[in-house]
């Protein structure tokens, strides 16, 4: 039976907290919102080594917040993401802008901000390499910028992609290929790649029946998992160019985890070390689903089975974000609506990916 | 379609059909025991909404019968608020800005823990479908909210005044 313990609750936003995610070494987790502000929290006691000491009189377990950069946008930041060296962030906000934070001396500087979009930029990632960044927008766009080798401080739009006829809700980047997967308000779920002279869509997956609001790769980059307005979770799986099947080069759903969320699927996020999955909806609640054991010896990689491992009443309010920690096994961050980051430590999983 | 409802100075719909308002709701005696609890219920959600102005004519949504006690259900148990409103014709381009005008009033007069479900009443509306999507959408809802242009006028339709 899986095990669920609230390690802290974290409270310093004003308001409805859109996002938190954590840097590639698990030691930072950074979070953003309605307020305008981002903020990076850390432990300094796990940092020491130290055991965390149980303390009635705090709820924060110890995580603090340790930077506010409150100076980038005048509206809503809406996500953030970490670049993979973990030496910059960047933001994107209701704006219209994007900040890219640099770490010099110790400290975040917006060292760069992209301009471009019409409206609100509502996600921003590093591609795995960290040569590319990609956008995308209410204005029905996704952009790709790519890094300028001979300076650290400049991104260049290297490709603009309309292939989207509504608002762009999320951008993701395939976990080791320069491979871009964007998900929209018209439903689908768009891949894009380098084709040589420019960024072509190369497959349209078209299944859900209402807006996708997040996605999310696994380990290797084989499976997708989307969550949606339609309060199904969807999992999909690659069929590469000659595949042993004789499938044309697509994405298809080959799981459907339906029947369990009452609202809105506002996030996911598919654990690259465990392989858990973990859902934030409209209800207030987190969901964890697991591969069904039953199914782990048998042949089931076209068909595969997930279970309701946890339910836990996470949020006063909507979930907004999930994030799974990249080193620390089990460690899930959470935020919402009612202003908090919620940190949970999963535990007694018993899961082969 | 965006949040988009200036510079057509000409009436949509210029004759409404104007209807009679409901009476003040009777304070009970339970009501003012502060040791009873009152759970919100319809009527006081109507309350909320039935004077919010039309964005055209100097009437309330009550009186056009935009807005009615009987398509308004509560849940003060699973603190959910089902609303739904109809627009005057069902071609009305102002469907959007009302709907917005509600989902404010209601933001900013409920509990924060509730949740609103608003949308137009079934069968009243060419573009009811897309129309309930934006409205349920809450990221373009609150990107709505920072539009200082918009959110003037939404203020103007929710503030009480008295013609």
């Amino acid at each position: 039976m899986m095990h669920v313990q609230l390690v802290a609750s974290l409270s310093g936003h004003a308001d409805s907290v859109w996002c938190c995610v954590w840097s590639p070494d698990g030691r930072t987790l950074a979070t953003c919102g309605t307020d305008k502000a981002i903020r990076l929290w850390s432990n300094p006691a796990l940092e020491k080594g130290q055991d965390q000491k149980e303390d009635a009189r705090t709820t924060d377990g110890g995580w603090k917040c340790v930077t506010i950069l409150s100076d980038g946008h005048s509206r809503t930041v809406r996500r953030v993401a970490w670049s993979p060296c973990g030496q910059m962030l960047a933001s994107c906000s209701f704006d219209g802008t994007v900040c890219i934070w640099t770490l010099k001396e110790g400290e975040f500087e917006c060292t760069i901000t992209l301009e471009g979009h019409e409206n609100e930029v509502k996600a921003v990632e590093f591609s795995s390499s960290g040569r590319y960044l990609a956008t995308c927008s209410r204005d029905k766009t996704v952009w790709i910028w790519e890094r300028d080798t001979n300076s650290d401080d400049e991104y260049e739009c290297v490709s603009v992609q309309s292939c989207h006829t509504q608002d762009v809700k999320c951008v993701r980047w395939h976990p080791s290929e320069d491979l871009l997967a964007s998900a929209s308000y018209d439903n689908s779920i768009n891949f894009y790649r380098d084709e040589g002279d420019d960024w072509v869509c190369e497959f349209t997956a078209a299944s859900h029946d209402s807006t996708v609001w997040s996605i999310d790769f696994n380990r290797d980059g084989s499976r997708l998992v989307s969550g949606s307005d339609d309060r199904t979770v969807r999992i999909w799986k690659r069929y590469e160019t000659e595949n042993n099947v004789g499938v044309a080069p697509s994405w298809k759903v080959i799981s459907t985890i339906q029947g369990f969320h009452p609202r809105p699927i506002y996030t996911v996020s598919w654990c690259p070390n465990t392989g858990l999955i973990a859902t934030g909806c409209g209800d207030n609640n987190v969901r964890i689903f697991a591969p069904d054991p039953e199914q782990i010896s048998c042949e089931t990689d076209d068909a595969p089975n997930f279970l309701q491992a946890a339910l836990i009443q996470a949020h006063t309010q909507d979930v907004n974000c999930v994030a799974w920690n990249p080193k620390r096994n089990g460690l899930l961050a959470t935020s919402g609506d009612d202003e908090t980051i919620k940190l949970w430590q999963i535990s007694d999983y018993d899961i082969r990916i | 379609m965006v949040f988009s409802f200036f510079g057509d100075s000409q009436l949509e719909n210029a004759t409404p059909q104007v209807f009679d308002t409901v009476k003040e709701r009777p304070v009970t005696a339970a009501e003012l025991d502060d040791n009873v609890e009152d759970p919100i219920d319809a009527r006081e959600v109507f309350d909320l909404i039935r004077d919010i102005n039309d964005p055209e004519h100097p009437l309330t949504l009550e009186q056009l019968k935009v807005v009615a006690e009987e398509l308004i259900k509560v849940s003060s148990q699973t603190k959910t608020v089902q609303v739904n409103f109809t627009p005057t014709i069902p071609h009305c381009s102002m469907a959007t800005l009302i709907g917005l005008c509600i989902r404010v009033k209601l933001l900013r007069t409920l509990p924060r823990e509730y949740k609103i479900d608003l949308s137009i009443t079934p069968g009243k509306h060419d573009q009811e479908k897309a129309i309930n999507k934006q409205l349920q959408d809450k990221e373009r809802v609150a990107a709505a909210l920072e539009n200082p242009n918009l959110l003037s006028v939404v203020n103007k339709c929710i503030s009480e005044l008295n013609y």
